[in-house]
């Protein structure tokens, strides 16, 4: 088991590294840096000034030296400074992350609570009503996009019940937990609602499969009554795709919160990012990005290792 | 004779699995939309009508006009137009490039593979609306620069199906006939591997066209997408925000759209992969 981490863990740090070469190419592509772009806009420097800008910023080097400094620097916890703000780059992340992590949590919780049981519900009574409705209700969740379904939310919200969630300031949870759940909860539901078909889908098909097989057809001979043997044996075994799914979705659901932020007017990382981006903040959205993408692997490669805690059979290949 | 062959064709099979003959349906109403809407929208897509501005849905205008006059009925007819060029051409173009990636590294091995597949699981090691977001950020917003980031994002889906599927067939008897006939390695990829391996590709396709269809939406919803006044489903969506009291309809109708285009290529792909590949229909049941 130790080999098999420390394998996973070696693994990564090329991924990681590969990520913020790419990160960090796909950001130089862009034709003009953040200081020509400041030339024309309100500050109105000199080309004399942009030079010492340039050269104080570090964007005077050649590709392979910025990359190696800012590496060396990342490496530290330095991700440079936000060209706009003037702050550094990692304490803005840091700042904006724990909203982003809160929502997607919530919205990972909700996709369980209401995918699992809808999905084991399913797979029991296959082809009843519930069944019906429960397919249907994963069909909508697959093709309906989050940011057409907040939109909605929001609208029912606001002629309907006369609430905008949208308008007043955000307050974290540890200065007043039942207020921020309150602006929360709509942006989780929107966020988890698609996540929550996927994994009514696979909860349904997991257990379809394992109660056909064989260790359950001799618990059922063994005269346990069908609830026993879907609760004490098949449940167990279904929630192994779960567990990967989980897993494997939570960085997606990282990057469907960036859109959910825009559309609820969350202060998060998403719409730090979508900020950095319009105001052409190269070195704030160079560091959000490679930031996201870690924690992307990183979920991933906990994702490998608690499957192979669960599931012994793919720990020795 | 003839109806019973029909039965058993692919397509014949399609038009029995319920929920795939209503994805193919709804795909042939968007593709046709789509090529046509030059031709068949009511009024043009950016003409303003100043004196009809935010009318709700009538006789005139279907599903209302917006805040400029503009009929929606031709814009979204128009944003089928938008959406759906953007979107195959940006699958045709990771398509071809992803299995083409695929099938080398699976056929060749070696440097080849290691190659091509870490640079494909560089792409993969990203959240995929992220990095189509980077991409778009990077280029700035526009039909081409779209087409690109969706084609990056996606094309390590269709390597790793391709490889999978070359994979399998090297292995196969008929390969090493053929190769004991003085069979290049060239011709061995061209006339065996590329054919045998394109049905899981099919399928892949579908599922692509819906989602590059929700990554257009969402990245011109964004802003990063289509410029206006273009018409684009995102971006009416997004415009729609601002008047949502006074005049819903603009949401509704783009937000339909959306929402029909990718269920329709959803189902469609479901269907296929029930069809072509009957090993994995126990398995998910989902659609049927």
């Amino acid at each position: 088991m130790r080999n098999y981490i420390l394998k996973r863990l070696l693994i990564a740090i090329p991924t990681i590294l590969g990520i913020s070469i790419v990160i960090f190419l796909i950001m130089h592509l862009i034709p003009g840096d953040t200081i020509s772009a400041m030339i024309g806009t309100q500050y109105k420097l000199t080309e004399a000034q942009a030079q010492s800008l340039r050269a104080y910023y570090g964007l005077d080097k050649s590709l392979p030296e910025q990359y190696i400094l800012w590496l060396v620097n990342a490496l530290q916890g330095n991700f440079g400074l936000s060209v706009r703000a003037g702050t550094p780059v990692l304490s803005e992340i840091l700042s904006r992350f724990p909203l982003t992590f809160e929502l997607t949590i919530l919205a990972m919780i909700i996709a369980l609570l209401v995918g699992l049981p809808i999905g084991i519900l399913s797979a029991v009574k296959r082809d009843s009503i519930l069944d019906l409705f429960g397919r249907l209700l994963a069909l909508i969740g697959m093709s309906l996009p989050n940011f057409l379904m907040g939109t909605l939310i929001i609208y029912i919200l606001s002629v309907y019940f006369n609430a905008s969630p949208n308008s007043g300031d955000y307050v974290d949870f540890t200065t007043n937990p039942a207020a921020n759940l309150q602006q929360m909860i709509f942006p989780a539901i929107t966020l988890g609602f698609a996540f929550s078909a996927a994994v009514m889908r696979t909860a349904r098909s997991s257990l379809l499969e394992e109660l056909n097989k064989e260790y359950a057809q001799t618990a059922r001979a063994k005269g346990n009554r069908e609830q026993r043997v879907i609760l004490k044996h098949c449940l167990r075994n279904t929630l192994i795709p779960i567990i990967t799914l989980v897993g494997f979705q939570m960085g997606y659901l990282f990057g469907g919160a960036v859109i959910i932020e825009e559309v609820f007017a969350l202060p998060g990382m998403g719409r730090l990012l979508l900020n950095a981006i319009s105001q052409r903040d190269y070195a704030l959205v160079q560091g959000t990005i490679v930031f996201i993408a870690i924690i992307f692997v990183l979920v991933n490669l906990l994702t490998d290792i608690t499957y192979a805690f669960v599931n012994p059979r793919i720990r020795y290949d | 004779m003839t109806s019973r062959s029909f039965r058993k064709t692919t397509f014949g099979r399609l038009l029995r699995h319920r929920s795939g003959t209503v994805g193919l349906v709804i795909v042939l109403v968007y593709l046709f939309i789509a090529l046509a809407s030059p031709w068949i929208t009511p009024y043009s897509p950016i003409a303003q009508h100043t004196k009809d501005r935010l009318k709700s849905p009538s006789s005139a205008y279907v599903f209302g006009t917006d805040e400029f006059g503009r009929d929606i009925l031709s814009r979204m007819m128009a944003g089928a137009t938008n959406s759906l060029r953007v979107a195959l051409i940006s699958v045709t173009v990771s398509g071809f490039l992803g299995t083409l990636a695929g099938i080398l590294s699976g056929f060749l091995g070696g440097w080849a593979e290691n190659i091509l597949m870490r640079l494909m699981d560089l792409i993969f090691a990203f959240p995929a609306i992220l990095l189509a977001l980077s991409i778009s950020a990077a280029l700035g917003p526009g039909d081409s620069n779209t087409i690109l980031a969706i084609s990056i994002v996606y094309m390590p889906i269709f390597a790793r199906v391709a490889r999978g599927s070359a994979l399998q067939i090297k292995e196969m008897e008929f390969i090493e006939a053929s190769r004991s006939l003085g069979a290049s390695k060239l011709r061995l990829i061209l006339q065996h591997v590329v054919p045998n391996s394109l049905t899981p590709t099919i399928v892949q396709v579908s599922l692509a066209l819906s989602w590059a269809i929700l990554t257009e939406a969402s990245l011109s919803f964004l802003g990063l997408g289509t410029l206006p006044p273009s018409p684009s489903w995102g971006l009416m969506l997004s415009d729609s925000r601002k008047l949502m009291e006074l005049a819903p309809w603009m949401a509704i109708a783009p937000g339909m759209a959306i929402m029909g285009g990718i269920l329709g290529f959803n189902l469609l792909g479901d269907g296929l992969r029930d069809v072509l590949d009957p090993r994995l229909r126990s398995g998910s049941g989902m659609n049927k």
